[in-house]
């Protein structure tokens, strides 16, 4: 089954590392990356370079900054094909923003049925 | 007294089970005092009105994989142990870890799980759908956890277990049978783990007081029980169970020292030395404030007052309703009628219950 990993950062716990710290850091959401369970991922921009598009009624509504109105903002994310919730939970508990005192919110995704061609 | 000793038991036995793997939450004091007796309870029942999300996830498709949980009695016995580390998955609500646990291994229906947690069985129903979906969505694994997981999966089915024997630890005398039976069921399918015995032994030895805790709708303390009352089956087979489980693993988990605790207060002559020096074992295991408490009451009822009023205001415990009564108590022993008397009166405006409120409203015409 595959799991979206949305990291949520606690907010400046990464700005706050030192250099090596930051290297390991670094090395550490890479190596995720790396892991052949892993099926794409990203890393956001900051929550201030984020712009929200809403349903405004007449005219949708756009405003500046990220839909969540929290200091955490979605920060990246990884999709993985685990075989169940265990597994999942297990490589979730290795994104470092956990131990930085953040938190990884984990989804499965819809299975999409292979379409057959025509 | 004993108010304190009778009545914080599962906040710590909680904090027990979550500290030593979370560490303690950033606020002990308020997350004991939400954790306290009847708190987890309170929220179940309170949470009448559940976000209709089932049907948003086609609640009406069978679960496959919950058709196990659906067979109820004719699981077979070989399958029991996966089924309730399924029941008990940390990624579901406690409260439909409970329902779920009762309905799938507790052979209780839908509806009578429903009366105990004073909701419809309409929400009861929904509660296990949803759980069930979310079981059958996310791919909760039906199986015993790999041994790198297993001692916290196994902290979590203790926990519900706990859970349910504690809801009826004053009135449902059934909802603590189905606790035992849940716990005897574990034992046999765990015949290694202390912790289980731990628990069993904990909830047969709390359970033989019932007849005599609660007399005419009044909390009578441990103290003043009339022990003829006490199940003495039950005492014996509590004892049998804390033998057994320190037999396996001489250094004692939560559960184990807490059945520990009550084994020596099953005595006709309690060794309270011997019980302040369990506590202070608990207290380091667990961090626990409210296991303090009780500590300072053990090292009082060994005959030091004083040194316990000075453990219990070292306390940061701030409003915890049983601090003050113990403290209230404390200052009585010690002749210091007038700070005692405002200490009852404190402990009275933030007593929970009837029997609670009756116990204080003695105690202050006593002084």
């Amino acid at each position: 089954m595959k799991y979206a990993m949305l990291i949520y950062p606690k907010a400046g716990s990464h700005e706050a590392l030192g250099e090596d710290e930051y290297s390991t850091v670094n090395a550490e959401y890479w190596a995720l990356r790396e892991d052949s369970r892993c099926l794409g991922g990203g890393h956001l921009q900051p929550g201030e370079t984020a712009t929200t598009v809403q349903y405004g009624g007449a005219e949708n509504l756009i405003t500046d900054g990220p839909y969540a109105d929290t200091k955490e903002v979605l920060g990246g994310y990884y999709v993985f094909d685990a075989s169940n919730l265990d597994e999942a939970l297990e490589l979730a508990q290795r994104i470092p923003a956990v131990r930085l005192g953040g938190a990884v919110e984990v989804r499965p995704l819809v299975e999409v049925p292979v379409e057959t061609a025509h | 007294m004993d108010l304190a000793e009778e009545a914080a038991q599962e906040a710590f036995a909680i904090a027990a089970e979550r500290w030593p793997r979370d560490g303690p939450p950033e606020h002990p004091v308020a997350w004991l005092v939400a954790t306290g007796r009847n708190r987890a309870i309170d929220r179940l029942r309170r949470e009448l009105v559940l976000q209709d999300k089932t049907r948003l996830l086609g609640a009406e498709q069978p679960a496959a994989t919950m058709d196990e949980i659906d067979l109820d009695d004719s699981t077979i016995p070989d399958e029991r142990l996966e089924l309730i580390f399924t029941c008990c998955h940390p990624a579901l609500a406690v409260e439909a870890q409970v329902a779920l646990t009762l309905r799938a291994l507790g052979g209780l229906t839908t509806e009578e799980i429903a009366r105990a947690f004073l909701v419809s069985e309409e929400t009861m129903k929904r509660r296990l759908s949803r759980a069930k979906s979310k079981i059958k969505a996310t791919a909760i694994p039906f199986a015993v956890p790999a041994d790198r997981l297993l001692p916290d999966r196994l902290a979590a089915v203790l926990a519900v277990v706990y859970l349910i024997f504690n809801q009826g630890y004053t009135e449902r005398a059934d909802l603590a049978a189905e606790a035992i039976r849940l716990g005897r069921l574990l034992v046999e399918l765990m015949a290694d783990e202390p912790e289980v015995y731990g628990l069993l032994a904990l909830m047969l030895l709390h359970d033989s007081r019932r007849e005599a805790r609660v007399v005419d709708g009044q909390l009578v303390p441990l103290g003043e029980q009339d022990r003829s009352r006490h199940d003495r089956s039950k005492v014996d087979a509590g004892q049998a169970a804390l033998t057994r489980a320190l037999s396996l693993r001489p250094a004692a988990g939560p559960y184990v020292l807490q059945a520990a605790i009550a084994s020596l207060q099953a005595e006709e002559e309690i060794d309270w030395d011997e019980v302040a020096v369990l506590y202070e074992r608990l207290e380091r295991l667990t961090g626990s404030p409210v296991v303090a408490l009780n500590r300072a009451v053990a090292v009082a009822e060994a005959g030091a007052p004083e040194r316990a009023l000075a453990l219990v205001d070292s306390l940061e415990l701030g409003d915890y309703r049983y601090l003050h009564s113990t403290r209230a108590e404390l200052l009585r022993r010690l002749g210091r009628r007038d700070e005692a008397r405002a200490a009852f009166e404190h402990a009275l405006r933030l007593a929970a219950t009837d029997p609670e409120r009756r116990l204080i409203a003695r105690r202050l015409a006593g002084l």
